[in-house]
């Protein structure tokens, strides 16, 4: 009964398909994949920017929105209706080209925005069997997708011929470069483990239970620096505070897509969150074991319904960093970025080494955690020793 | 050690954010269309005009003396004397508006109408929903539509009426005295004039006095 649950988006694509003749199944099959994608994760967008203006409203004491609900009724349904007023509002505004703009590219900036961030949905496994491809290299076809979306952004900045734009995109390509890196290296202890770039195999890996409790990645000390890792970059990746420097509403008004209006900012606005939700099912399943339940006696609960849930639980920390931590400065970000967290992803390769080798008792445990704990407190040291918290000194602009 | 003070950052707005849907004292914001806050005292938003009594046209206090709309900086202010008189709460006749308008979309709501008017009539009031969707007709505010009855204005500003009352009522009794010691001046007068008649009829007729000039010397 619940195995029925678990599939049955797997079966009734199956059903689907077996009304097609053979020769057009592979097409008919990945068009509503597509189409699945495309209605789950802007439908989880939509919600999530009412969620995020409601949970940034009850961290500063505010209610939030809550007044949109049905219309012509008095349901408010806590104001989750917001986003269709909304959506209809981006739809119908007019859409504003500078007559300086690159008129081609700027076109084309939120297209490549957001043709790979949905390209990139294709390997991520959101169930049990519910991979839209189940590719080889899943991990290296993320990274290489996800790699268009700073193209993108230096192309809004650039054809927009504004200087807010073009100083947007240069912080968002520094950033982005800066952090892809302990992103990538973060990630890449789960691959030294698990033996495979395959993101369905790296769900399996984890798919075991000792105690009643899952083996999930970011239960082991490597893992778990991982996961801190991989959470702070895929933050800085999405540039959501406090790494929102490329879209500083109050330095450069909104950064790389300051000349950008109507439907073409709200395409930026989806691109931008549904990379987030992309990078953060990654990040499910590199480390929080993807689509499995946590303890073993709640395995019965539907695969995606833990893959949604474990997606809204860590957008939800992400809103509610983004409620507490001020933006950093540009120089910070790149401290951080490569005097704290490249050597720690770095160390952290050498444990993953450690403990693949090392014979699984206690021994690893304490070995392990005791490098990545003198790691952590040495350069928490050194990225804190250099730090002047007293009056800021300007040396030109006195 | 690095990100201590993150984790103390994150755990207070984790206390508000659970503690706004714990305890409805923390939040602060306000329903706006459903629930109001209390308007402080001296708030003032577009002037109206006060009447006495219960008939709004009767009881006006203005006399169309046209101060204010001398006084007004922009302008808003349009006020056509009456013909006739009519009585004021002195009793004295007194000319009253045929037409008072007040177009409060060019109000700066300055309160000098309020500072100049010698007859406390004028004063600010504190409705400020007052959206429309006719943008010439709605916002010009008419006689009937300003005037508002004193009862309104204690309830509003009640400090501010208390002494609008005062003045109003000393001005009355000064009225009164004069009025009072005029008609007992009038009734002295008459006395008079009466114990004058009196005299002068009971005097004999007196032969007319010859008045001699005095002699001029020469």
């Amino acid at each position: 009964m619940f195995d029925k649950l678990d599939q049955i988006f797997v079966t009734a694509l199956h059903w689907l398909v077996s009304y097609v003749p053979e020769m057009l199944r592979p097409v008919v099959s990945a068009m509503i994949c597509i189409a699945f994608v495309m209605a789950v994760f802007p439908g989880v967008f939509a919600i999530t920017t009412v969620l995020e203006r409601k949970i940034l409203g009850r961290i500063q004491n505010r209610y939030g929105p809550n007044r949109v609900g049905i219309p012509f009724t008095k349901i408010r349904l806590c104001g989750f209706g917001q986003f269709i007023p909304d959506g209809i509002k981006s739809l119908t505004k007019e859409d504003i080209v500078p007559r300086a703009a690159d008129k081609v590219v700027h076109f084309l900036a939120p297209v490549v925005m957001l043709i790979p961030v949905l390209v990139s949905y294709a390997v991520l496994p959101f169930g049990k069997h519910m991979t839209i491809t189940d590719y080889d290299a899943g991990l290296l076809f993320f990274f290489a997708v996800g790699g268009a979306v700073e193209v993108s952004v230096f192309m809004a900045g650039w054809s927009s011929r504004n200087k807010y734009s073009l100083l947007g995109a240069m912080r968002a390509i520094a950033q982005m470069v800066s952090y892809e890196i302990p992103l990538i290296l973060s990630a890449v202890t789960v691959v030294m483990v698990v033996g495979s770039l395959n993101l369905s195999e790296i769900v399996k890996h984890q798919n075991n239970y000792t105690f009643g409790i899952a083996h999930w990645h970011v239960f082991t000390p490597w893992g778990l620096v991982g996961f801190v890792l991989f959470f702070i970059a895929s933050l800085a990746e999405s540039n959501r505070t406090p790494f929102d420097l490329p879209e500083a509403e109050s330095e450069i008004i909104a950064g790389y897509f300051t000349e950008y209006s109507g439907f073409k900012f709200a395409l930026f606005f989806l691109g931008e969150y549904l990379g987030m939700f992309a990078i953060i099912g990654l990040g499910i399943t590199l480390f929080l074991g993807g689509w499995t339940s946590p303890v073993s006696f709640l395995t019965w609960i539907p695969s995606y319904v833990w893959f949604l849930s474990k997606l809204m639980a860590i957008v939800f920390v992400f809103i509610w960093i983004r409620g507490t931590l001020p933006r950093l400065r540009m120089d910070q970000l790149m401290n951080f970025a490569w005097k704290f967290m490249l050597p720690l992803a770095l160390i952290n390769i050498l444990v993953a080494g450690i403990w693949h080798y090392m014979a699984a008792d206690w021994q690893r445990w304490l070995v392990c955690s005791a490098i990545i704990f003198g790691a952590y407190a040495i350069l928490g040291r050194g990225l804190m020793q250099n730090q002047n918290f007293g009056k800021r000194i300007y040396r030109y602009a006195e | 050690m690095l990100g201590e003070q993150i984790i103390k950052g994150m755990a207070v707005t984790a206390r508000n954010f659970f503690g706004s849907y714990v305890s409805k004292e923390r939040l602060t914001t306000v329903q706006y269309p459903e629930e109001h806050l209390a308007q402080k005292e001296n708030t003032r938003q577009f002037p109206f005009l006060v009447y006495d009594g219960d008939d709004w046209e009767k009881g006006l206090r203005c006399v169309a003396c046209q101060i204010c709309e001398k006084e007004c900086p922009p302008k808003c202010i349009y006020i056509v004397k009456s013909k006739d008189k009519k009585p004021d709460y002195k009793g004295q006749p007194q000319i009253y508006p045929a037409t008072v308008d007040i177009d409060i979309s060019v109000c700066m709501s300055c309160q000098i109408c309020v500072e100049v008017c010698p007859f406390e009539s004028i004063k600010m009031d504190t409705k400020f929903e007052l959206s429309t969707d006719d943008r010439f007709g709605g916002l010009l505010l008419t006689k009937d539509k300003l005037a508002k009855p004193n009862s309104y204005y204690q309830q509003m500003h009640p400090h501010d009426a208390a002494e609008s009352d005062a003045v109003i009522a000393a001005e009355k009794a000064k009225a009164e005295a004069k009025a009072k010691a005029a008609a007992e001046a009038k009734i002295k007068a008459d006395a008079e004039a009466k114990a004058k008649a009196a005299a002068a009829a009971a005097a004999p007729i007196a032969a007319p006095v010859p008045t001699t000039p005095p002699p001029t010397a020469k």
